[in-house]
């Protein structure tokens, strides 16, 4: 009895059935997570247009947020433009104390470190990394914000010739310099991730090469790991900026809002618009609802803006 | 025939020399005392003066003695070492602070009854042992779960898009997923009330919090499942696929078991990351003192929520329950900050 082999399967290039399936759920999941950040977008603008068109280019560029008052005919008169200003001084001084210290702790981690710390002082990093913006808020305002004061006084006591930090008034809590310090302290752990990564890609024989010539470990440094790593630096700077933009609680915990725009960074007057969003929350009636969601969209685009860019940046000198 | 057996005694050049290590202490030590001299007999005082003055002269210090020892490029480098030292014990520093200052106000008010009380029958401003954070514990325990359970599979199938299907629209999805990490906590929560509460008509509730916190987990779900996928290797996929086995199979009995941990490790990570979250559920979850179960209606607490709360209170019970919120939440970070390490670490050891 001769046994009987099961006919040939059909040979097809067609995937199958459940291939099929397989791909079609993996594509629509995937398909959603990029449309997730268009159907932010979208909501945001769809909420807030109203608002945004009543104010028209004022809604950027006006200093006031007024709620309607009918019996007085008052209009509504919305505008972030000293709130966005805001954002920007806290996230250029956040930039500005807190990029040399990631980078120093990168090159630290990368060409310094002793192997038995160098374990340690990444866990001390991820660490940072993950601890979440609430305790920074709370720990800056009433552990750091008594020392920065003091710091603020002594810096307006000897550099208060420089417009920036004079003082008007003799408040020292709140300000924008406070608000820069704690939003240093968070950026610091994404900054020297992203720089370690690029140092670490630096190429080996570029680095003994520079030694072979007689290189101090700081001649190769300056020779060999920040021009190939500049990009890298630079974009981890800007994911940084991109983060401290966008923070809410812990800014808001340290800095006082003022609808002005200030040079002073010492003084206990600054703006944020993430914080802002927080603040008018609670109490907001539809207009101004409308108003705040057009407040969030700028936000969004802003930081989307900002870390479009350092991705880009990232992305091209790892390709390199 | 006895020829002189020539031996080259062998040298270390790199190492320094006793008298060189002599140096380098006399110069640390210099550094110090000339530090304390200096805060002693000038107008610079306190913690600051000290830091800054240390700083100062231990650069002034390395910088000369390089100096004498070599050349000006040698002196260069000494100072920037040290620079790099200090950057890197500023961080230290800081994240010491953070974590002792944490333990000091909020270790206090700790005990087990927090656990099985809640703050429905107490004020704020009530001494600590009166009341809890049952409430809270409740919250934070639905959010973390319901947004784990929405965003795990979003995040994985991303990924799987990405690195396993390649589809089309891979490079897009990817850039897109990668800026989404950096959108601010503050704009998933308006997004949120704009979509389910102002278009959909739902009241503030556990689960739109939920939502908001799904949103900013997504990213980092997918992100570390892209990387984790990545590191299979393509020979365990071909080795499938030439079985006969098709892509669906291939993934599911192949390639998601060999990245299990990985994949463990990226679920654990998001919930480290959202956790702590704070600006979305002050727009989502409405905020409440007693317990609520039911996290599809009613207003909810949580953690970051109860430490808010308190701090703008204000008062001074209040503000240390704030920080005994901090101390626990911080525990619960760590925990998973440990376990995701731990899980990370498994997958190398296996490979």
């Amino acid at each position: 009895m001769p046994k009987t082999i099961p006919a040939p399967r059909k040979i097809t290039t067609q995937p199958r059935f459940t291939d099929k399936v397989f791909r079609g759920v993996v594509t629509s999941g995937g398909l959603f997570a990029g449309l997730l950040l268009g159907l932010i977008g979208f909501f945001l603008v769809f909420n807030g247009f109203e608002a945004m068109r009543a104010a028209g280019l004022s809604f950027i560029t006006g200093f006031d947020w007024v709620d309607a008052v009918p019996e007085d005919g008052q209009p509504a008169s919305y505008g972030i433009g000293a709130m966005l200003y805001g954002t920007m001084v806290t996230g250029i001084l956040a930039m500005i104390m807190g990029v040399p210290v990631a980078v120093g702790t990168a090159l630290f981690l990368s060409y310094y470190a002793p192997e038995w710390i160098k374990k340690p002082m990444v866990v001390v990093v991820d660490v940072m990394a993950a601890i979440p913006s609430i305790v920074f808020g709370l720990w800056g305002y009433f552990v750091l914000m008594p020392h920065a004061e003091y710091w603020a006084k002594l810096i307006h006591k000897y550099f208060g010739f420089i417009p920036f930090f004079d003082m008007p008034a003799p408040v020292f809590t709140r300000s924008p310099f406070i608000a820069g310090l704690v939003l240093a302290i968070m950026i610091i752990p994404i900054v020297t991730a992203v720089s370690r990564e690029v140092f670490a890609q630096t190429p080996l024989e570029r680095i003994q090469a520079a030694y072979a010539l007689g290189a101090t470990k700081w001649t190769m440094i300056k020779a060999v790991v920040f021009p190939y790593g500049r990009g890298g630096v630079i974009g981890g700077a800007m994911l940084g900026l991109g983060r401290a933009l966008g923070e809410t609680v812990a800014v808001y915990t340290v800095l006082n809002l003022v609808y002005d725009i200030r040079i002073e960074v010492l003084l206990s007057a600054g703006g944020n618009v993430a914080s802002m969003i927080v603040n008018k929350f609670g109490e907001a009636d539809p207009v101004e609802l409308q108003a705040l969601m057009g407040a969030g969209f700028v936000l969004f685009l802003v930081t989307l803006g900002v870390n479009f860019l350092a991705n880009f940046i990232i992305n091209k000198t790892a390709r390199e | 025939m006895s020829q002189a057996l020539l031996t080259a005694k062998p040298q270390y050049p790199w190492k320094l020399t006793p008298k060189d290590l002599l140096t380098d202490l006399a110069g640390a030590v210099f550094a110090l005392i000339s530090t304390l001299a200096i805060v002693g007999f000038s107008p610079l005082k306190g913690k600051l003066g000290f830091a800054l003055t240390l700083i100062v002269m231990s650069i002034l210090t390395a910088t000369v003695i390089s100096w004498v020892r070599r050349d000006r490029k040698a002196a260069i480098n000494s100072s920037t070492t040290v620079l790099v030292y200090i950057a890197a014990s500023f961080v230290i520093i800081a994240l010491a602070s953070v974590l002792y200052e944490i333990i000091r106000l909020g270790a206090p008010g700790f005990s087990l009854s927090i656990f099985t009380k809640d703050m429905s029958q107490t004020a704020s401003d009530m001494p600590l042992t009166e009341g809890g954070l049952l409430h809270a514990v409740i919250g934070t325990g639905y959010l973390v779960l319901f947004a784990a359970l929405f965003a795990t599979p979003i995040g994985i199938l991303t990924a799987l898009y990405i690195v396993e299907v390649k589809g089309r629209f891979a490079g897009t999805v990817r850039f897109f997923v990668q800026a989404m990490s950096g959108v601010p906590s503050i704009v998933a929560g308006l997004f949120i009330f704009a979509f389910w509460m102002i278009q959909l008509g739902n009241a503030y509730s556990g689960l739109a919090g939920c939502f908001a916190l799904t949103v900013l987990m997504i990213p980092t779900v997918a992100r570390t499942a892209e990387e984790v996928l990545k590191l299979i290797p393509q020979d365990l996929r071909e080795a499938g696929l030439a079985l006969g086995a098709t892509q669906w199979r291939t993934v599911a009995m192949v390639v998601i078991p060999a990245a299990r941990s990985g994949l463990i490790t990226a679920v654990i990570l998001g919930i480290a990351r959202v956790v702590g979250e704070t600006a979305p559920l002050l727009l989502t979850i409405g905020g409440a003192d007693a317990i609520n179960l039911n996290p599809t209606s009613g207003n909810m607490s949580a953690f970051p929520y109860y430490v808010w709360k308190n701090l703008l209170i204000g008062s001074e019970n209040a503000v240390s329950r704030a920080w005994l919120g901090v101390f626990v939440l911080m525990i619960l970070v760590l925990i998973f900050f440990a376990l995701a390490r731990y899980f990370g670490a498994a997958k190398g050891s296996r490979k």
